[in-house]
C-alpha cells in the first residue's frame, strides 16, 4: 500500500529559552495538521521521536487526550527516520489510514556527551576523551580527503553554501552568511574540521501527517508520495562512530546500505533525484554522504563543489534549507525537518530557496551514533 | 606516588614491554580490542585473550583540540588541557585499534607511518597516583 504525506509542520530550530520540547512539538503538530486540513481528533495513530524527552507522547496533554496508539521512538541520529518509517509501515500494513510522525528536542549547547557503557563501549574510552562524535567525523573526512583528493577549501565551500541557504530560511538557527575565509579561520576542533564547519545541538520540532495514498486527495491537491523509507545499522568492518577498534577487513557503512535499499524499494536511482537533504553534521559529512548516497563518485566532489553543483540553482541542490549546519540538530526532529523541506520543494512552496525547474523527486538521509542511518525517497 | 593504569585489563601492567590485551574468536578469527565475551562477527561466545602486536601503521587520524565534555572525560581540563592526536593504528593481521597519538602536529601525522605502542602520563587520580594510558608514537628512524 502506498503512503502519501499530506501535511508538514515545523517549529523553528534554534534556542528558545523556557519553551519546552513538548511545547515545540505541539506547535509543529498543529502546523502540520493545519497544512493537511485535519484536526487532532482525526489522527488515528502517532509516533514521536526525542533524545531528551523520555515520553514525547506527553504532547497529547497539549493536543487532546484522544486515546490513540502513540509510540515513542529513540534511535540515535536516525530517530526521526525511524518514527517516519514506523508511521509509514503502520499505514502500509493497513492498520490505520491517517497518522502523524513528530520529532522534538531541546539540547544544551556543546558537543553531545553520554556514558560510553550505554553504547557497549568501555568506561576508559570516555575517560580518555575518545568517546566523541566530532573526533570520528574529523578522522573520517581526514582519511577521505587523503584517499580521494578533497581539499580544505571544499569543506569551507560546503559550509558556506549551507549558511547561505540558511539566510533564505526563516526557520533556520543560523541566518548569517559566513565566508570561506571565516570558516577556515575559525578555531580548529578536530582536524581538519573547524568550529564553523560543524553543526550544533539545538532545539526545535517537526511533524509530518501521513495517509493511505488513495485517500490523499481528500486532504490536499499536492500529495507527496513516500516512495521508500529505510533504516540500517552498521555492519562489522564499516568505519563508524564510537568504535574503539575496527577489523582489518573493511566494508561499506550504514548509509550506503540504507541508501541502496531505499533506491531498490522506490525503483528510483540517484540520477532521478532533483533535490536532496543530507546529514551534514559537519561539512566533511556532506562531502562523504554525496558519494555514499550515490550522487557522485568518490573524489568528484572536489570538482562538483567548485562548479556549484549542489547550490540551489545547481544540478543537484543539497541542503536547500541550510542543512544541519544552519539549522543545528535537535536529534528527534532533524530528519523530519529534512522531510519538511523536501515536501515544500516538491510542492513548489519553498519561497526564496525554491529549487528551479519543478523538482519531482526528493531524498533525505540521516546518519549518526552509534552507526545508524535512515534514508527516505519522496516524489510528486 | 604510584603509577597506575587508566583501567585494568586494557594493557599488560606492570610491564617493561607493554602489550594491548585483545581477544580472538576461536570460531571465526576476528580480533577485538579490548577483550569482549562474545564475537561481534559470528556471535560465538568462544573468545580467548590475545596480546596484540606492539607495532602497526597509522590508518586514520585527527586531533582533539578542545576538552571533551566531563563526564565521561577524566583528563586535564580548562587551562591544563593539552590537545592530543588520536587515530587508528592497523596492527597487521590483527585489528585496528583507536588510541591517543604522541604526535599532535598535522604536518607530522602521515597515514601509513609505522607506529609503536608506548605508555604515557594521562593525569592524577583522587589518591594522587599518576595515571598512565596507552598511546602510539611514530617509530624513530622512519
Amino acid at each position: 500500500m502506498d503512503v502519501a504525506i499530506v501535511g508538514v509542520g515545523l517549529h523553528p530550530f534554534g534556542r528558545f529559552g523556557d519553551t519546552t520540547a513538548i511545547e515545540m512539538g505541539a506547535i509543529a503538530t498543529r502546523r502540520a495538521l493545519a497544512d493537511a486540513g485535519v484536526e487532532w481528533r482525526d489522527i488515528q495513530f502517532a509516533f514521536a521521536g526525542s533524545y531528551e524527552v523520555d515520553n514525547p507522547d506527553a504532547v497529547v496533554a497539549l493536543l487532546g487526550l484522544t486515546g490513540i496508539p502513540f509510540t515513542d521512538v529513540y534511535n540515535g541520529c536516525a530517530t526521526a527516520a525511524s518514527a517516519l518509517t514506523l508511521a509509514a509501515n503502520t499505514i502500509r500494513l493497513g492498520e490505520h489510514d491517517l497518522g502523524i510522525a513528530i520529532g522534538m528536542d531541546k539540547h544544551l549547547p556543546g558537543a553531545f556527551s553520554a556514558d560510553p557503557r550505554l553504547y557497549a563501549c568501555p568506561s576508559w574510552y570516555g575517560e580518555l576523551g575518545q568517546f566523541m562524535t566530532t573526533k570520528f567525523f574529523g578522522m573520517k573526512i581526514n582519511k577521505y580527503m587523503h584517499d580521494h583528493g578533497i581539499s580544505h577549501a571544499t569543506l569551507a565551500k560546503v559550509a558556506a553554501k549551507n549558511y547561505r541557504n540558511g539566510v533564505r530560511n526563516p526557520n533556520a538557527f543560523r541566518r548569517k552568511p559566513l565566508s570561506e575565509e571565516e570558516i577556515l579561520g575559525s578555531p580548529m576542533l578536530n582536524y581538519p574540521l573547524t568550529q564553523y564547519m560543524f553543526c550544533s545541538p539545538d532545539e526545535g520540532a517537526a511533524a509530518v501527517v501521513l495517509c493511505k495514498a488513495e485517500n490523499a486527495h481528500r486532504y490536499t491537491d499536492t500529495p507527496i508520495y513516500l516512495r521508500a523509507t529505510t533504516v540500517r545499522t552498521r555492519r562489522l568492518g564499516a568505519f563508524e562512530v564510537h568504535s574503539p577498534w575496527l577489523p582489518i577487513e573493511e566494508t561499506e557503512g550504514a548509509t550506503v546500505d540504507a541508501s541502496r535499499a531505499a533506491y531498490e524499494t522506490a525503483g528510483i536511482g540517484p540520477e532521478d533525484v532533483d533535490v536532496a537533504q543530507l546529514q551534514d553534521t559537519d561539512a566533511g559529512a556532506e562531502v562523504i554522504h554525496l558519494a555514499e548516497n550515490g550522487f557522485c563518485a568518490d573524489g568528484d566532489q572536489e570538482r562538483l563543489v567548485a562548479d556549484g553543483a549542489f547550490e540551489i540553482d545547481g544540478t543537484l541542490p543539497v541542503n536547500t534549507d541550510g542543512g544541519l549546519i544552519a539549522n543545528g540538530e535537535p536529534i528527534g526532529a532533524s530528519g523530519l525537518r529534512q522531510v519538511h523541506e523536501i515536501v515544500l520543494q516538491l510542492r513548489g512552496q519553498a519561497g526564496e530557496r525554491q529549487v528551479p525547474g519543478n523538482p519531482k523527486v526528493g531524498y533525505t538521509q540521516l546518519y549518526g551514533a552509534p552507526g545508524t542511518a535512515g534514508v527516505s525517497i519522496l516524489s510528486i | 606516588m604510584a603509577r597506575v593504569p587508566v583501567a585494568e585489563g586494557v594493557f599488560t601492567w606492570p610491564s617493561d614491554d607493554p602489550r594491548l590485551i585483545g581477544s580472538r574468536c576461536a570460531a571465526c578469527g576476528i580480533v577485538t580490542f579490548p577483550t569482549q565475551g562474545s564475537c561481534p562477527h559470528c556471535s560465538s561466545p568462544d573468545m580467548a585473550e590475545q596480546l596484540l602486536a606492539r607495532r602497526g601503521r597509522l590508518w586514520a587520524w585527527t586531533t582533539q583540540e578542545f576538552p571533551p565534555p566531563s563526564p565521561p572525560y577524566a583528563g586535564p581540563r580548562g587551562e591544563a588541557f593539552v590537545p592530543f592526536g588520536v587515530g587508528y593504528v592497523e596492527l597487521p593481521g590483527e585489528v585496528k585499534v583507536e588510541a591517543r597519538l604522541t604526535e599532535t602536529d598535522p604536518e607530522k601525522l602521515i597515514l601509513g607511518t609505522e607506529m609503536e605502542l608506548v605508555l604515557v602520563p594521562f593525569g592524577t587520580d583522587d589518591d594522587g597516583n599518576e595515571v598512565v594510558t596507552f598511546a602510539f608514537q611514530p617509530v624513530k628512524g622512519n
